[in-house]
């Protein structure tokens, strides 16, 4: 995103952002959410990777649903509720989820871990126990370039586990 | 607003139009956001067809119209991922009219009709005519994508698409078909394949052909496999595809006669299952 914006067209973005209103200002008219999301509001676990919505790194959920920051733009947030990775968690506690990631080993690199984080939870929000298929179909839009998958596949379904089992 | 700003570039999903902005290969002067326009996200019932709203997401097609347009649902669930398929709209994709869209096989095959509107009114195109050129359509630059309309299924429909992986292929050919058992008609869509999606005219006359002098259609009767061979070579012989990184021209017309085979066997099959119980 080496882009100088144009010194015109700013304007101000007002959202909500993992239950807190929050302003983004001197926006861009073309600037993405996930770039509001990272450099107005210094919110770097959602990823920038491929800026055309092939790799899920920037996941987060607007209104409840799963989209990809990058092709949200800025302007199209405004009174929108975000809740991003950093929000999936209560407090300092790990969500299910991302323990699930940490014990089963599913993190290498971890770049796609939050985008994995989001489309999981959104996953087992709608579909509590999924069959393998329908692990790989929720997560067929979030790319992992390390780990082969199955670690991911192993942590979805052992979130899918403890969370049936609370 | 589309009038007072021609030149503004509408946004929905921004799944196409996004992905420009990021890279930097447009810069319109002024968007125009469409997702806070709710009326575009609402479908119902309209004189015999559905007219379902520019902005109603791939996810909602699935979801709530899978019974009524299964051809349509079908190309939905080939798009993208899930966090594409949440925000991708039937509007943009006709809004970007790519040769390579989705949702522009079955719209063809169901002869669906697109709703353009200005300030001054509405007017609605068959999507047969609406495809004039790469990413080029008959919208005028005042006008913007209010609708699509399409009857609901009255037989089997199809669609097939041919891509590297399951998720997030851009299609390097599709198919889609729409069987009318109560006209007695036969619609096809091609994609990827030709400088627009295009339909297979000469193929959809064949078959019915076949079928009408047959009986078939009252007897739901076998269809001769050469039968099937004939219209999968008509559907190839109606494309006229180019060797790109995709995919070679000769690839794409091999393997449009195998999906325009393929997808008739399976909808003809379940029109004879339907109805001999």
């Amino acid at each position: 995103m080496g882009r100088v914006p144009p010194e015109n067209d700013k304007v101000k973005v007002t959202l909500t952002v993992n239950g807190r209103r929050v302003v983004a200002d001197d926006v861009w008219e073309g600037e993405s959410l996930l770039y509001v999301l990272r450099e107005r509001l210094g919110l770097y676990g959602s990823k920038n990777a491929c800026e055309q919505g092939e790799c899920g790194s920037c996941s987060v959920y607007m209104d409840g649903t799963l989209v990809c920051a990058c092709l949200v733009l800025g302007g199209q947030a405004r009174d929108r509720d975000i809740v991003t990775v950093e929000g999936i968690g209560e407090g300092e506690a790990l969500h299910p989820v991302q323990q699930a990631f940490v014990d089963a080993g599913a993190v290498q690199c971890g770049f796609c871990t939050p985008g994995l984080i989001v489309a999981a939870h959104d996953l087992l929000r709608r579909t509590p126990e999924p069959t393998t298929v329908e692990i790989r179909e929720a997560l067929a839009g979030n790319i992992c370039r390390c780990t082969g998958y199955a670690k991911i596949l192993d942590a979805v379904h052992l979130a899918a586990e403890r969370m049936a089992s609370k | 607003m589309k009038a007072a700003h021609p030149e503004a570039l509408p946004i929905a999903g921004g799944t196409d139009v996004m992905v420009e902005i990021n890279f930097d290969r447009s810069r319109p002067a002024s968007v125009i956001d469409l997702t806070k326009v709710a009326e575009l996200d609402e479908w119902g019932p309209e004189h015999g067809y559905l007219r379902i709203g520019a902005g109603v997401t791939y996810t909602r097609i699935i979801d709530e119209l899978s019974d009524r347009l299964p051809g349509l649902a079908m190309a939905s669930r080939t798009v993208g991922s899930p966090q594409i398929r949440n925000r991708g709209t039937v509007g943009g994709n006709l809004g970007s009219a790519s040769p390579a869209g989705d949702a522009h096989p079955p719209l063809l095959a169901s002869r669906a009709m697109v709703e353009l509107a200005t300030t001054a009114g509405v007017r609605r195109m068959p999507a047969r005519e609406f495809y004039v050129g790469p990413k080029k359509s008959a919208m005028r630059k005042d006008e913007l994508i209010a609708a699509f309309l399409i009857e609901p299924s009255s037989g089997p429909q199809q669609f097939s698409k041919v891509g590297t992986r399951n998720a997030m292929v851009i299609a390097v050919c599709s198919f889609a078909l729409a069987l009318d058992a109560k006209l007695k008609r036969v619609g096809t869509g091609i994609g990827s394949a030709a400088p627009t999606p295009v339909t297979a005219d000469e193929a959809e006359a064949f078959i019915e052909g076949v079928l009408d002098e047959g009986g078939l259609w009252e007897k739901r009767g076998e269809l001769d496999p050469s039968a099937l061979v004939r219209f999968g070579e008509l559907v190839a012989a109606a494309s006229r595809p180019i060797d790109d990184v995709r995919g070679t021209a000769a690839y794409r017309r091999h393997a449009l006669a195998v999906l325009a085979r393929r997808t008739f066997a399976w909808a003809w099959d379940e029109y004879r299952r339907k109805t001999t119980k």
